[in-house]
């Protein structure tokens, strides 16, 4: 009996392998009819984590959740490959004074049917930014007029003043100062609409979400998939080639990358460590790469001691200088981070590589030890240990810190050691509170394709990404001007001048740009990225 | 024996209340602030934070979230995780694919490592058995990673017999190749253990009075070696269950199984204390449980061994 | 008088012509015959798996008091340009991928991974071996009290005790140096590794107590504590044994795990589990396998040397083994 039983299973198991490969194989088949003639009809499989949140677009923060919105909402503008600006809902958003900003909307419907209003869009801000509803998106209203007061713990509005519904097709943003590229914020996701029914019931709303964008929810399988389709009632610039998007949750990209390789799956956004050596060779995979906005940098603090006053300024461009960027992305990432020339990256509107004073940036160990000679001259370094804090939970933040310490270690002579912290918390905390007492990692993700969002947020006096406590009045005034800035061109310079001072006063270390890398299976089409390295799902076609 | 195991069942009580107080404390110690990363490297506002500190009871001392949580446990209500999801339905989705990965993994353990264990304790010293102590120094030695990424390369890859990753489809036969990978290191221990016992065993009196007696050496073997050497495999095993349960991580993550590993090592990692404290209830449940077999088990393996 | 069964012969009784020991006819004589400790000792001496596993001891004592003997470089030394470079003159085994020298890391991390690995066991066997004898020998209330705390401690998890314990000491003692890394570590795997060993060792107590000799000793009024020492832990030691030299790896990884998450030893301590496990993300590519190749050798040779030692130390116990 019991072996009877056995070899039932075996014989199961067997079959089951048959079937395997004959189905893969008919999968294939079916992929190499489609080849010849892209279907739009192919569904394309595309790596993901498991969104955080809801998927409401006011509470989503993270890539898991932000890759879908991206794909189930619009806004009023989107952005284009190159990271410019283009129209997507709104029909037009003008301004006389950079402050008080009218939008006009065109003729648009969520995938219910029911018409995308001015209200939609302003009460979904409300509901963003008002505390008690503690989205995650919270904080990106912070321009508009009348976010302070909503932000209270006990607030007695429940809406931004600066919001004001015109018509149904109309609606004015005021801003607290004013703000020349403004506009530009409007493709981030906590500015999509919600549609009236999403209100009753949030959590049952951000579990079948209603939205406007080229794609809708088909079903949501948490830890398994979510499975996108096109959405009929889209009528914009994104609109889909594909029969829709499945994304496959997974915990860990190397097994992605191992899908890919056996063409389980068509798109992995994220190449594993493991992987940054070989993929571009790899024959069983298509590589992609392009230029990344992801900024990866290093902050002092500004009270980090023998990195204080003048003595300070010198150590801190010795430090730079005694790091060799070059080397540290080619061997450490294989080529897939571009070693730093300025505080913002390529993918940004109006950037550039040649920032006065940016040779600080390159690897010069004379200079390096030139000046550390000259800071000790005027202030000893003595035995102090210079620490480089970083959270261990990263991909190749553990690497780079210990091979940054060395470089330093091998060019100054002195001693330097890396500072781990086991969890994201815990380092977040103590660069919150100022408590690493160390030069500390601070990779910048933009949020909107503007140098500005790299400037401000992290280099600005009080500024809330300002965990170095950097202050430097000449450099809040360029970015003043900026702001105010009535042409791109005299936006761009005024941000070459913000960054003039940065060099100058070296307040943190810009590393390398984060390439977007990602790897698709043969037979798949079209796979590019955007400017935020995130692949541009609705044009994929297999 | 029914008292007896009802008692041990009723044993199960303080011991979750010790660990959840335990889990309680150790997560206020931690160091951190798990609320604060839940925005990210991005800024946010005192009074959302203070918010959501309140809505997961975090703005509590520990013993009153501990009692807290007791509370919502009488009902069935084990709290929220900080994607906004049940943790009844995060650990009713992850423990199914655990439990049926656990088991096979400890059946392929077992099955290998007593045969393999037995035939090397019977040959002692010879080829076989010095081949089994060199797989068990590699399974040892090299990292888990690396067995699993192999095995998924060649199998999976390659030879395409088995799915290179599991995902959404849990089922026996794309389950087999991360089984095996996750049996490797208990298949360790459980050669040594049985090879141990049984080169012991073989000697001993009872066993040559049963060959004395002309019984055939496979049911010498069978009958009186073997039964006899496999309390400490038993007690290994029995231990076994949860480690493999919990510490899946690695193989969870290279075979991208939706399991309890990776639920619990994230919710660590993130500091969620509802997450963590309801796997550990399971994990003590399976711990209690499995030593409650293992000691039943001995009573059959060994009839000197008595229960009160 | 009848004549009692010896310890050293367990459950049968053979013809008094083949039993030498038969002259001494009480257990309660103190001297050495009826000491399984110090026969045991005779018997190791006699086999050769003891003398080769002392021979390895031997060179990685050697290697671990003065690693400098076998290279002239620095692990501390590490230089990217030479990252994962190949084999070259000093330089054996070429480098890893931060451009330090594999042969000097793989040499010089012989100290710390062998010191957490041997006390970790110690630790582990120490606590689980005594807990475990008490728990199976006295069952009852002790049994209930020490096999539940010990689910408790299986069921929490050792990473999230380990962020939090070893957060500790790293924000108590930032400096902590080579040996106060070293015993953070061993506090921590030994805090959570006991439980595997009181069980195993409870399973073997429960086992050998009922044996005929150990009923046989009490019956002649042994005590209960010399029962416990004399006649049942040497017997029921094995599996203990067994699990322990296992485990010995297998702790010289786990601190790699911890390491690698920045909670293990100071970055300015080498071992090979952060070597090993730093190494494993080259497997993909297929080349330099030499960086791994290395440590995982030398942890291999090291748990080959500490099972022989232990198969051989059991083999010394077991009465049975040696008259084969």
């Amino acid at each position: 009996m019991r072996l009877s039983r056995r070899t039932r299973l075996g014989g199961v198991a067997l079959l089951a392998a048959i079937g395997l490969t004959l189905s893969a194989c008919g999968g294939g088949g079916g992929d190499d009819d489609n080849e010849s003639s892209s279907s739009t009809d192919a569904v394309i499989t595309a790596r993901t984590t498991e969104p955080q949140n809801p998927l409401v677009p006011q509470a989503t923060n993270e890539v898991g959740g932000g890759n879908v919105i991206d794909l189930l909402y619009a806004g009023l503008i989107t952005y284009k490959d190159d990271g410019s600006q283009e129209l997507e809902v709104a029909e037009s958003i003008t301004s006389d004074d950079n402050l008080t900003w009218t939008v006009k909307l065109k003729d648009w419907t969520f995938s219910d049917g029911t018409p995308v209003t001015a209200k939609s869009f302003v009460d979904a801000w409300n509901y963003g930014a008002l505390s008690t509803n503690a989205q995650n998106a919270s904080y990106f209203y912070y321009p508009i007029k009348g976010y302070e007061a909503v932000q209270e713990e006990n607030p007695t509005v429940k809406t931004m003043e600066g919001l004001k519904v015109v018509d149904d097709k109309t609606f004015t943003i005021e801003l607290n100062q004013p703000e020349s590229d403004f506009p530009l914020r409007l493709g981030y996701s906590a500015y999509y609409p919600l549609p009236e029914s999403a209100y009753a019931d949030m959590k049952a709303y951000g579990e079948a979400p209603v939205g406007n964008g080229p794609y809708k929810l088909d079903a949501w399988e948490h830890n398994k998939e979510l499975r996108l389709v096109p959405n009929g009632e889209y009528d914009g610039a994104r609109k889909p080639q594909n029969g829709g998007v499945t994304f496959v949750v997974y915990t860990d990209t190397d097994a992605a990358y191992t899908d890919v390789q056996a063409g389980n799956l068509d798109v992995l956004d994220t190449v594993p460590d493991s992987a940054l050596q070989t993929f571009q060779d790899d024959d069983s995979v298509q590589a992609i790469t392009a230029p990344g906005s992801v900024l990866g940098a290093f902050q002092f603090p500004s009270d980090l001691p023998g990195f204080t006053g003048e003595a300070g300024a010198l150590r801190r461009k010795a430090v730079s200088m005694a790091l060799n960027r070059e080397e540290l992305t080619e061997k450490l990432f294989f080529g897939t981070r571009t070693p730093a020339s300025d505080f913002s990256a390529p993918p940004m509107p109006g950037w550039t590589d040649e920032i006065p004073g940016n040779e600080v940036l390159e690897f010069n160990a004379d200079e390096a030890k030139k000046l550390w000679a000259e800071a000790e001259a005027i202030e000893p370094w003595g035995d102090k240990k210079l620490l480089i804090a970083t959270n261990t939970d990263g991909a190749g933040n553990k690497a780079s810190v210990d091979a940054m310490s060395n470089q330093i270690k091998n060019t100054l002579g002195i001693d330097a050691e890396p500072k781990y912290y086991a969890t994201f918390d815990e380092f977040l905390d103590d660069r919150d509170n100022n408590k690493t007492g160390a030069l500390f990692r601070a990779g910048w993700q933009p949020d909107y394709p503007s140098i500005s969002n790299y400037l401000g947020p992290i280099y600005g006096t009080g500024a809330a990404s300002n965990d170095g406590n950097y202050s430097n009045p000449e450099f809040d005034a360029a970015l003043t001007k900026a702001a105010g800035a009535t042409s791109d061109e005299d936006r761009y310079q005024d941000f070459v001048d913000a960054q003039a001072i940065l060099m100058e006063d070296m307040p943190g270390l810009p590393m390398w740009y984060t390439d977007g890398t990602g790897a698709a299976a043969t037979g798949v089409e079209n796979v590019k990225f955007n400017w935020q390295g995130v692949p541009i799902y609705q044009n994929i076609t297999k | 024996m029914w008292w007896y195991a009802a008692r041990r069942i009723l044993q199960t009580i303080p011991v979750i209340l010790g660990s959840t107080l335990l889990i309680y404390a150790l997560v206020f110690l931690r160091p951190g602030d798990p609320i604060r990363a839940i925005f990210g490297d991005k800024p946010v506002s005192d009074s959302v934070i203070e918010q959501v500190r309140a809505q997961y009871n975090f703005d509590q001392p520990f013993l009153l979230q501990w009692l807290l949580f007791l509370k919502g446990a009488i009902t069935l209500d084990f709290g929220q995780s900080f994607t906004g999801r049940d943790v009844s339905d995060l650990v009713a989705e992850a423990f199914p694919v655990t439990i049926k990965l656990a088991l096979m993994a400890l059946v392929i353990e077992a099955v290998l490592g007593i045969v393999a264990g037995t035939i090397a304790g019977l040959r002692k010293g010879k080829l076989f058995d010095s081949t089994m102590l060199v797989t068990s120094l590699l399974v040892i030695a090299v990292p888990i990673f690396v067995f699993g990424f192999v095995m998924q390369l060649i199998f999976g890859v390659k030879l395409g017999w088995f799915p290179p990753t599991v995902g959404g489809n849990t089922s026996f036969y794309n389950l087999l190749l991360p089984a095996i990978v996750l049996a490797l290191v208990s298949f360790a221990y459980i050669v040594r253990l049985t090879r141990t016992s049984v080169a012991g065993n073989l000697t001993a009196d009872h066993v040559r009075t049963a060959r004395a007696k002309g019984l055939s050496e496979g049911v010498v073997v069978r009958r009186h070696v073997l039964r006899n050497s496999l309390i400490p495999t038993v007690t290994f095993l029995g231990a076994d269950l949860g480690a493999l349960m919990a510490g899946a991580i690695v193989t969870e993550g290279i075979f991208n199984i939706p399991g309890i590993g990776n639920l619990a090592f994230n919710a660590i990692k993130r500091g969620e204390t509802p997450t963590i404290v309801s796997v550990v209830t399971i994990m003590v449940l399976v711990y209690v449980l499995t030593s409650l077999i293992v000691d039943l088990l001995y009573a059959w393996l060994d009839p000197r061994i008595r229960y009160a | 008088m009848p004549k009692p069964t010896l310890p050293g012969q367990e459950r049968y009784v053979a013809p008094i012509d083949e039993t030498p020991l038969a002259a001494v006819d009480s257990v309660q004589v103190d001297e050495a015959p009826a000491s399984q400790w110090k026969e045991a000792w005779k018997q190791l001496r006699k086999n050769p798996m003891f003398w080769v596993s002392s021979v390895l001891l031997t060179i990685l004592t050697i290697i671990i008091i003065a690693p400098g003997l076998f290279t002239n470089a620095d692990p501390r030394f590490c230089e990217l340009s030479n990252s994962l470079g190949p084999a070259e003159a000093g330089h054996p085994f070429g480098f890893d991928k931060q451009g330090c020298d594999v042969w000097a890391r793989t040499l010089y991390g012989a100290r710390a991974s062998v010191a957490v690995g041997v006390l970790t066991t110690l630790v582990v066997a120490l606590l689980g071996g005594l807990t475990g004898a008490l728990a199976g020998f006295k069952g009852g209330l002790s049994d209930t009290f020490i096999s539940r705390v010990s689910d408790i401690f299986f069921a929490i998890p050792l990473l999230l005790a380990a962020i939090v314990c070893l957060s500790a000491v790293n924000n108590w003692f930032p400096d902590r140096g080579f040996w106060g890394g070293v015993l953070a570590v061993v506090a921590a795997l030994g805090l959570f590794g006991w439980p595997q060993i009181t069980r195993i060792m409870r399973g073997s107590v429960l086992e050998v107590k009922n044996y005929e000799f150990v009923d046989a000793a009490r019956a002649i009024g042994a005590s209960n504590q010399r029962n416990l020492w004399r006649h049942i832990v040497p017997n029921a030691i094995s599996p203990v044994i067994v699990t322990s030299t296992v485990s010995l790896g297998i702790f010289i990884v786990a601190e790699a795990t911890l390491s690698f998450l920045g909670l293990g030893l100071p970055f300015s301590v080498v071992s090979w589990g952060n070597d090993i496990s730093s190494a494993q993300e080259l497997v993909r590519s297929g080349t330099s396998l030499n960086v791994m190749f290395v440590p995982v050798t030398a942890l291999v040779l090291t748990v080959l040397s500490f099972i022989l030692l232990g198969d051989s130390v059991r083999d010394a116990l077991d009465p049975k083994a040696r008259k084969r």
